[in-house]
């Protein structure tokens, strides 16, 4: 885990989330426990299981009672709705800011971004 | 708080002669959790540690260790293990002679995890410890740290002379350890950055008081670091709290701690450079300001908390 990268049990349930979205954690199937990302990522069981409530409170992972946490059925989609209305502010306003300041107009940008996809 | 902390330190003052090494200082270890102890040294953290383990009583103030005083009560230190800086042991004593001593004194003595440290951190057992390097003299203080599977652990600076691969076993089986069997463990460093994300709590004192008690994960959000021309800097930093600032030509990078969320993007749309700052640049930060003094914006002496011994 990043020191620098904001609160570390965020960083665990982006990366569950990163799993869950690129397919490798399928829904149904179980996620590591907190002591495995514990010692997976060198960090403290507390903080590890933090993040998986986290992903529990947003519906991303169910718990079965003595089993451990299940990826819910529909996880995938929910958080690809959520990344795509947050994509603007996240990676737009950033984007927009630094063309601003280099003087490139949306015009500009998007034709830049045309020929990006042409590449 | 209480019903659950494993020690709860009340007010506690600690003089010698005309030194007070710690000055009405107040807090608990929550059961069951991790405590880094941070500081400079001669801050107070040692004398705190001999307090919480029965080897010193107040001068003022109580301590109290799973409910009662510490102190000549055999029934509390068992369940106390105390890994100090530079331990002595015995001259004639041997690495196994140390593990066995270790085995009698706690009652949850684990004596395969002790046999599997001992090959982790390849040391000779039958060694006298006074022929091992400073290093494999921290390792056996190690071992014995982890194996007494004590409800209440204290490592005061354990790892003098360990290297990198040492330190990182160390924090490995600690985790895999404390996972399996948790337990309240409270940890004395200059290695902040090592331990940071292992800890659950942060308690930095100075000059023998609290500067800071907190979660781990919120101090972690608590502080940015921006930069940018000086007045902006300046603007930002009267509305939070400055902790420390240095300023070269007209540029000037400040810590601050932030209350609100909205700060950062606050600074960021004034257009300041705004990054995280992390647990050891924040306790640098808050280090560095003397009490009751705001930082000055100006040119400040290097950032260096500790030297690593």
């Amino acid at each position: 885990m990043n020191e620098d990268a904001g609160p570390i049990f965020r960083q665990v349930a982006d990366q569950i989330e990163n799993a869950i979205v690129d397919g490798s954690l399928a829904e149904e199937s179980q996620a590591p426990s907190s002591n495995e990302l514990a010692a997976f990522h060198r960090i403290n069981p507390a903080t590890a299981a933090k993040g998986l409530n986290q992903l529990v409170a947003d519906g991303v992972l169910y718990k079965r009672r003595g089993v451990g946490m299940f990826v819910a059925p529909g996880a995938r989609e929910q958080l690809l709705k959520r990344r795509r209305s947050e994509f603007a502010d996240q990676y737009v306003r950033p984007l927009m800011t630094e063309a601003q300041k280099l003087g490139i107009s949306p015009r500009e940008l998007t034709a830049l971004i045309a020929d990006w996809e042409d590449q | 708080m209480t019903a659950t902390a494993a020690v709860t330190v009340d007010d506690v003052t600690m003089r010698f002669r005309e030194h007070t090494a710690l000055d009405g200082v107040s807090t608990t270890f929550a059961r069951d959790s991790i405590t880094g102890l941070l500081g400079r040294n001669g801050a107070g953290k040692t004398t705190l540690m001999q307090l919480v383990t029965g080897h010193r009583v107040p001068t003022t103030g109580s301590v109290h260790v799973f409910g009662a005083s510490p102190y000549e009560n055999d029934s509390v230190l068992q369940d106390v293990c105390f890994v100090r800086e530079g331990q002595r042991y015995p001259d004639h004593f041997r690495v196994q002679d140390a593990l066995s001593a270790a085995a009698m004194l706690f009652p949850n003595w684990d004596a395969d995890l002790a046999r599997s440290l001992l090959r982790d951190f390849d040391l000779p057992a039958k060694r006298t410890i006074k022929k091992l390097s400073r290093g494999m003299t921290s390792a056996v203080g190690i071992i014995i740290g982890l194996a007494s599977r004590a409800p209440l652990t204290l490592f005061d600076e354990p790892y003098l002379g360990l290297d990198a691969v040492a330190r990182q076993l160390f924090y490995d089986r600690l985790i895999a350890d404390y996972a399996e069997q948790p337990r309240t463990v409270v940890l004395s460093t200059h290695l902040i950055e090592e331990i940071a994300p292992l800890l659950e709590r942060v308690l930095l004192i100075d000059r023998g008081r609290v500067l800071l008690d907190d979660d781990a994960e919120s101090l972690r959000h608590s502080a940015v670091t921006v930069s940018g021309p000086a007045e902006h800097v300046q603007a930002f930093a009267r509305r939070h709290d400055l902790l420390h600032a240095e300023s070269l030509g007209g540029h000037t990078r400040a810590v601050v701690r932030v209350t609100d969320g909205d700060a950062r993007q606050a600074a960021a749309d004034t257009g300041l450079t705004v990054e995280p700052t992390n647990l050891q640049q924040l306790i640098v930060a808050m280090s560095l300001q003397t009490p009751g003094e705001r930082a000055p914006l100006q040119p400040a002496p290097p950032a260096d908390l500790e030297e690593v011994s």
